[in-house]
This record gives C-alpha cells, sequence and structure tokens, in this order.
C-alpha cells in the first residue's frame, strides 16, 4: 500500500496532461470567452443602490420584456472610459436600455466620472466589493451583456465596446432578436 | 554571414546535446569511467556553442538586419540599442535561444564546479541537462526557428509592442530563466539520485546551494516583472493574479518549498524522498509555465503568438520529463533509505507545516490557474478566475506560516517542549501586539490592516529576538562579538530573507489599505489635493523621443506650502507601431508613493483627465523583496554552502 501512494503524482500528472492535450488537439481559441450563461437565464445578482441615480434592482434585471444591455463598468478603468461615448450613442442614439453595474468603485469617484462624460445608464447598481459580478462570470472591466426580453443572456462582450463592434456585433444581435433599430 | 554561422553553431550544438546525453549515460552503464568523463567537455563546447549562436542573433537585432524574418518582426532601426537587444528575448523564439543559452551555461557551471562530486553523480546529472537542452534545441530548431530569412529583405522592422520598451522589462526575462531554468539543476540531481538510489548528505549539500541560486534569481524575476507592472501599465497595481504571474510564482513556491524541505533532508537525513519530489515538482512547474506562455492554452496579456503546432511539442516534453521523472520517484523512492521520525514539536515540524503550507499554496494556484482550462475541456464553457479567488485562497493560507516562521528558528532539532518556548512567544507576542494597536490608534484601519501590520511585526520581532539570543546580548562585548563573527553566514541569510517578508506583508497591508485614489478632469493652473499633498497642474508640452513623441503634463507636488518635486506623466505615441501608451510619473519615498497618469484632452482646451493614487509603503514590497534576495545571496556566501568546500571538508578527513 505504501509502495502504491508513491505513484500518486504521477497520476495527478497524467490527468493534467490529458486535460492539455484535450485543449490543444481541439484547437479551441481561449480568447474567445462566450459566457457560461449564454442562452441562460440572468442569475440573481443583488446590488447597492448608486445614489442620485435611478436604482438597478433585482425586479429590472429580472423584468422581463425589453431587450436590454448590462455594462460592467468603473471610473478607474481606461477601457471603460474608451467605450463611453459609444455606450451614449446606443442609449441616445438607438434608444437602447442600457443598465450598468459598477464594479469596484468609489460612489465619488464614479459619480465624477458621469457628471464629467455623461451617464448612458437607465439605472445603475453598485457592487462594491466584485462578488455579483462573478455570479455573472465577469473577467474584468468593461464587459457587456446583451438579455432579451425573456430574461435570457444572448451575448457577452469582452473588453470595450467601440464603433466597429457597435456595427458588426451589437446592433445585429439585436436586430437579429427582433428589436427595431435605426 | 554572420546569421548562418549562429544557425549552424545551433545545429551542432543539437549534436553536441546528444552526445553529452548518450554518452555518459552508457558510461554510467557500462561502468567506464572514460566515457563518464566526456560529459563536462560535451557541457563546455555546447554552452560555447549556443553561445555564440545567441550572440549572432544579438548581432542581427544590433545591426537591424531586416533579411531575417524574427529581426523584421520584432524590431525597428529606430529604437534604442538597449532595447534592440533586449528585442532578441522579446518574442517566442528569441527567448526560446536565451533558455537553452541559460541551460547550457548552468549544464557549463555544474561541470566546472562539480569536478569533486562523485563521478557518476556529475555524468548522470550532465546527461540529463543534456537531455533537457537536446529536447529544446530540436523544438526551437524545428519548430520555431530564429535565423530563418526572407527572400525580399525589408526597408524597415515592423518595431515591437511599445510597452515593452523599458528597463525593468529588458532585463526581466533573463532574471526570470536563470529562475526557472536554474531549477533545472536540482531537477537532474533529483533524476540522476533517483537513478543511483541514493540520496545522502553530500546529494543535499549540493543541491542547497543550486536551489538557492535557481530562488534568488526567480525572485528577483518576478520582482522585476512586477515593478514593471506597476511603473508602466498605469493601473497603480503590481500584481493581478494573471495566468503567467501565476506561472512564474508557482516555481517560487515549490522552490521556497524544497529550500527549507532540504534543511531538514541536510540536518536531519530523512524527509529524503518528499525533497526528491518537491525538486522535480519545482522545474515542472517551470516547464508548466513555458507551455502556458507558449501554447496559447489560456489567455494572458503575457502570452506568446499561439500556436498549436508549437503547444503540442512542449506538451511532450513536459509529459515526457514530469512524467518520467515521476514515475521514476514512483518506482525507486520506496526504496531509498529514510532517517528517523521525527517529533511534532521540533525544528523538522515546523519546517514540515511550512512545506505543506507552501504545497498547499502552489497547490491553489495551479487549480485556480487551470480551471478555467478544466472546465472547458468538460462541460465546453468559458469561465475565467480572477483575483478575488486568488486572495481569498492565498492569503489565509499564508497567515499560519507567517505565525510559525516568527518562532520556528528558535526550535531546537530533534524535540523541543512548548513550554521552553512560552516565554519568548508571548514576548513577542505582547511587543508586536503593542506596536500594531500603536499604529492602529494613530491611523485607524480595518481588521484585515491590523492582522497584516500584526503578521508583520510578529515575524520581525520573532526574528529579531532569535538573533538577539543567539548573539547573546547582555553578555560581555568581546563574547558578543565573537559569537557576532562566529555565527554562520546562511543564519543571517535566513533572518535577513524572513525579515524581508514581514516588510513586504507590511507594504503589501499597508499600500492596499490605505491607498487613496482619485480621478478626475484638471486644467492647468488647477490644484489637486490627495491625502497631504497638493498636486499643481502647471503646463503642458510636447516632446520627442527616440521613437516616440509624447505629450507632457508638468505638476509641482508639494506638501505644506513646501514644493518637494515636480512629476512628468507623459502619453506617449509611437508611430511605427501606432501605439499610445501611458507613462505614469511617480514620486517615491520611504513612507509612501505618489503616482499619478495622465488622460486624455477633455475639451480640446486646457483641461485633461488625470489619475492619482497615494500608496503609503507601498516601496517596502521593493525593499521586503530586496532583503529577501540579499538574505538569499548572504546564505549562500556562507561556507558550507559554497561550491567548492566539500573537497576541503575530505581533504581535511585524510
Amino acid at each position: 500500500m505504501k509502495k502504491v501512494s508513491y505513484y500518486i503524482p504521477l497520476l495527478l500528472f497524467l490527468v493534467l496532461a490529458i486535460f492539455f492535450s484535450i485543449q490543444l488537439l481541439t484547437q479551441k481559441d481561449p480568447s474567445e470567452l462566450p459566457s457560461v450563461f449564454i442562452e441562460k437565464k440572468l442569475p440573481n445578482i443583488t446590488l447597492d443602490p448608486f445614489e442620485g441615480y435611478e436604482f438597478l434592482s433585482q425586479d429590472m434585471l429580472n423584468n422581463t420584456g425589453n431587450l436590454y444591455l448590462i455594462n460592467i463598468w468603473a471610473s478607474w478603468c481606461a477601457p471603460c472610459m474608451a467605450e463611453h461615448q459609444y455606450l451614449m450613442e446606443l442609449s441616445k442614439s438607438y434608444n437602447i436600455t442600457i443598465y450598468g453595474i459598477n464594479y469596484k468603485n468609489k460612489l465619488l469617484d464614479a459619480k465624477a466620472f458621469l457628471e464629467n462624460y455623461g451617464n448612458p445608464f437607465t439605472a445603475i447598481g453598485r457592487d462594491v466589493s466584485g462578488r455579483e459580478s462573478i455570479n455573472l462570470g465577469v473577467y474584468g472591466v468593461p464587459e457587456t451583456f446583451i438579455v432579451d426580453k425573456y430574461g435570457f443572456i444572448k451575448y457577452r462582450h469582452v473588453g470595450p465596446i467601440l464603433e466597429y463592434d457597435i456595427n458588426n456585433t451589437i446592433l445585429p444581435i439585436i436586430k437579429k432578436l427582433g428589436v427595431e433599430v435605426n | 554571414m554572420i546569421v548562418e554561422f549562429g544557425h549552424f553553431f545551433l545545429a551542432l550544438a543539437l549534436s553536441i546535446f546528444l552526445i553529452q546525453f548518450i554518452i555518459p549515460s552508457l558510461g554510467v552503464k557500462f561502468n567506464s569511467v572514460n566515457m563518464m568523463r566526456i560529459a563536462p567537455f560535451s557541457a563546455y563546447f555546447g554552452f560555447i556553442l549556443v553561445f555564440l549562436s545567441f550572440l549572432s542573433l544579438v548581432w542581427a537585432y544590433v545591426t537591424s538586419d531586416f533579411s531575417v524574418s524574427l529581426v523584421i518582426n520584432n524590431s525597428h532601426s529606430l529604437k534604442p540599442l538597449i532595447y534592440k537587444i533586449s528585442g532578441v528575448w522579446g518574442n517566442h523564439e528569441g527567448s526560446l535561444l536565451l533558455w537553452i543559452l541559460i541551460l547550457a551555461f548552468y549544464s557549463a557551471a555544474i561541470a566546472y564546479l562539480g569536478k569533486r562530486l562523485p563521478l557518476k553523480l556529475t555524468a548522470l546529472v550532465l546527461a540529463s541537462q543534456g537531455l533537457i537542452s537536446l529536447a529544446f534545441t530540436s523544438f526551437l530548431l524545428f519548430t520555431s526557428n530564429p535565423f530563418i530569412r526572407v527572400f525580399y529583405p525589408s526597408e524597415e522592422g515592423n518595431g515591437f509592442n511599445p510597452i515593452l520598451q523599458d528597463f525593468g522589462l529588458a532585463i526581466h526575462p533573463p532574471f526570470l530563466y536563470l529562475g526557472y531554468v536554474g531549477l533545472s539543476v536540482s531537477f537532474s540531481f533529483a533524476v540522476a539520485a533517483l537513478f543511483l538510489g541514493k540520496v545522502d548528505t553530500i546529494w543535499v549539500k549540493w543541491v542547497r546551494p543550486w536551489t538557492l541560486i535557481a530562488w534568488i534569481f526567480l525572485t528577483l524575476g518576478i520582482a522585476l516583472g512586477s515593478w514593471w507592472a506597476y511603473r508602466e501599465l498605469g493601473w497603480g497595481g503590481w500584481w493581478f493574479w494573471d495566468p503567467v504571474e501565476n506561472a512564474s510564482f508557482m516555481p517560487w513556491l515549490a522552490a521556497t518549498a524544497l529550500l527549507h524541505s532540504s534543511i531538514v533532508a541536510e540536518k536531519r537525513d530523512t524527509l529524503k524522498a518528499w525533497t526528491i519530489l518537491l525538486a522535480i515538482v519545482a522545474f515542472s512547474f517551470s516547464l508548466l509555465g513555458t507551455f502556458i506562455v507558449r501554447s496559447g492554452v489560456l489567455v494572458s496579456v503575457h502570452a506568446f503568438a499561439s500556436d498549436p503546432s508549437r503547444g503540442i511539442y512542449i506538451l511532450l516534453l513536459l509529459c515526457f520529463f514530469t512524467g518520467g521523472a515521476l514515475f521514476l520517484f514512483a518506482k525507486k523512492s520506496p526504496y531509498l533509505r529514510s532517517g528517523s521520525l521525527f517529533q511534532p514539536i521540533s525544528r523538522e515540524g515546523a519546517l514540515i507545516i511550512n512545506n505543506i503550507i507552501f504545497s498547499s499554496a502552489a497547490a491553489t494556484v495551479l487549480i485556480g490557474t487551470l480551471y478555467p482550462l478544466f472546465v472547458d475541456a468538460i462541460s465546453n464553457t468559458k469561465v475565467s478566475v480572477g483575483p478575488p479567488y486568488f486572495e481569498a485562497v492565498f492569503i489565509p493560507l499564508m497567515i499560519p506560516a507567517l505565525l510559525i516562521c516568527a518562532f520556528s528558528p528558535m526550535i531546537s532539532w530533534k524535540r523541543s517542549v512548548l513550554s521552553n518556548l512560552y516565554e519568548r512567544i508571548i514576548a513577542i507576542f505582547i511587543i508586536s501586539i503593542l506596536i500594531t494597536s500603536f499604529i492602529i490608534f494613530i491611523y485607524g484601519g480595518s481588521y484585515s490592516a491590523f492582522l497584516g501590520i500584526f503578521l508583520g511585526f510578529w515575524v520581525i520581532c520573532g526574528t529579531l529576538y532569535e538573533l538577539i539570543i543567539k548573539i547573546g546580548v547582555g553578555k560581555k562585548l568581546d563574547i558578543m562579538y565573537s559569537r557576532i563573527l562566529s555565527l554562520p553566514r546562511s543564519s543571517y541569510g535566513m533572518s535577513l530573507a524572513h525579515i524581508g517578508v514581514a516588510i513586504f506583508v507590511i507594504g503589501v497591508t499597508v499600500s492596499s489599505a490605505w491607498k487613496v485614489e482619485i480621478e478626475r478632469s484638471i486644467s492647468i493652473g488647477e490644484d489637486l489635493f490627495i491625502n497631504d499633498y497638493k498636486i499643481s497642474f502647471d503646463s503642458y508640452s510636447e516632446v520627442k523621443g527616440p521613437n516616440w513623441i509624447a505629450e507632457r503634463g508638468s505638476f509641482t507636488v508639494s506638501k505644506n506650502e513646501k514644493i518637494i518635486t515636480v512629476l512628468l506623466p507623459e502619453r506617449r505615441f509611437y508611430p511605427a507601431s501606432e501605439v499610445t501608451t501611458t507613462e505614469p510619473a511617480i514620486m517615491t519615498n520611504i513612507f509612501a508613493d505618489l503616482y499619478i497618469v495622465l488622460g486624455e484632452n477633455i475639451d480640446g482646451g486646457n483641461s485633461y483627465g488625470l489619475r492619482a493614487y497615494y500608496s503609503p509603503l507601498l516601496n517596502w514590497i521593493w525593499i521586503g523583496i530586496g532583503f529577501m534576495v540579499f538574505g538569499g545571496i548572504t546564505s549562500l556566501s556562507d561556507r558550507k554552502h559554497r561550491l567548492g568546500y566539500l573537497k576541503n571538508k575530505k581533504a581535511n578527513l585524510i
């Protein structure tokens, strides 16, 4: 019995090697990060109020009937700043509902950010510890999810949404889901 | 022509490595001294060839030879010389050549310093090193040849990522590789010991300094990378639990465990199988890191351009070396003669707890890093594991490690009783609680800040207390003086390294607990207040560098109406790659770092975005690491760790 235990490291390593081989041989691209939750209902997330702005409650997230985007952002994140004008465009020009989750951010900084650059969000909730966003499988900020009118997650966008992304992914997906946009 | 010579030398080195592996192995099998003697010569020759080959690649970069494909892709004629040279290892092919160069260097060093070792051991160690060199050189030549020319030479190179043009990063890979590859020495020693079926004190005495060398370089290499991330990325952070950072951290954890377990193996002639296993695991983590970075199986900001065929090759190498060594371990190690059992309350007991903790820590980092891969393979879904996981599992593991670290050097070997220690433990507990309470009383702070600061001072107090006892403070001066001189340097090295850990822990705790972060727009002439500092935005200008143009803000920092310094953060634009980078400006002193990042112009006029961070004691992180490295070097300079020591000892015996 004692001798068998010396084989444990080898066995553990072999398991690891098998996983590596599967990963390599199936030639998946790890930089594509579709969400675990795609085609699934939005998980429950509980956020804290973002003073001075409409609060993104659980009800609003679950209340189906309208397509919406959830954008996870923070004022300290440079790519968020880069995508901000495009979020404004989506919300103002295309009239799309965007909910904001303010990720690990100080309230004052976040407010100053919105005051400086404008507010694209219909409602905002704060995720102070970052744990609620983990429930969504968020890798980093910014990230954006498209949720259809039945409350199912349809698409996950990692990184900033820029002009190219609006025209080539975001708007086409929204149109495909049967929502009119001009 | 020089490039062709480089190519040729590398091919020649391949055959030399084949000889370095086969002939000495056969020599051991047939007990032929002459065949075993081939080992050191082939190691020297292999090193010289790889060195010349490496030089020729450096030459191609320095002269901007844009007929070499690698140079076109990674260099640019306008780059400053130092970044032309560092560009050699700023890509997959060149960095792998550096990897092999360092491996060959270590082989040559073993051959040179190991003249006093039993010939069989040297021959087997060098054969193992030869096999590793052979595998990596063939990988380089057959899948990622750095010397390939193009038919139509290019006018100009494609530059390389400007964010990588930094002095810290230029020297980061060589140090990191000296660490990574240095662990191959312990690995080869472990494999040789398993073949010979013998682990004795001489073996451990040889492995310890090599592990220490690798550990010192690894610590430095990781710190340089982290320092670069801090200064260059403009996020005010220095560690992000990125897969590639983890890939360098896992061998470090395993090497740290190995350093501690080999002390037990040396002093008490036990824990041998475990020490061998750690030596195998530490180098396997290095190989795993190489695999992760170069195969593209995981997403990382650091990953080289991925290519599945390379991934498969490295995976095969990993399976062969790690799998082979672990198989050998399973077969042979049950027969290793094991020393005495040990008591739970003893130095070896404490070191074993250290080992359990560090191995668990390495395992948690491994699981966190690879978890996305497992989930993907099983359920075809992608998940990611970020800092919250690592912070939640890693930090609690380090708490008991720090608790023990303070007093374990005071526990005696073999058997001790707790009652001997009570008085000391209570003394250091009271002192460190008092210091911590005093600090928290003045500055306020959370429980976690209290815990972090307490642990830091606990380790410092414990370590100093142990030194005081050893030196015999309070005794006559001449006794103290002679004791100070007679204490082994390895003992001072340990104390320095442990104090370094404590300083590091305090730096990490304080800089995150009391960090102040401000982000706002600021116009020329406006002031920004952060903590006690006033930052005034004086002026704005455009400057030209060797291969970039920058917008530069000039900010005067003052405290209590006294001007302290001027900070010049920049936004640099590199025309060659059309990339803009931010160059944060940092004011640093022993108490705090003030870190500012210039943002974009906001209104087309005088207003700019600005981020400012005030991080108290952030410098202590680097100072702490400096202490650890210095402790390692001090310990390495100990007479008994010196690599030629065995010979002298033997001579005395005769």
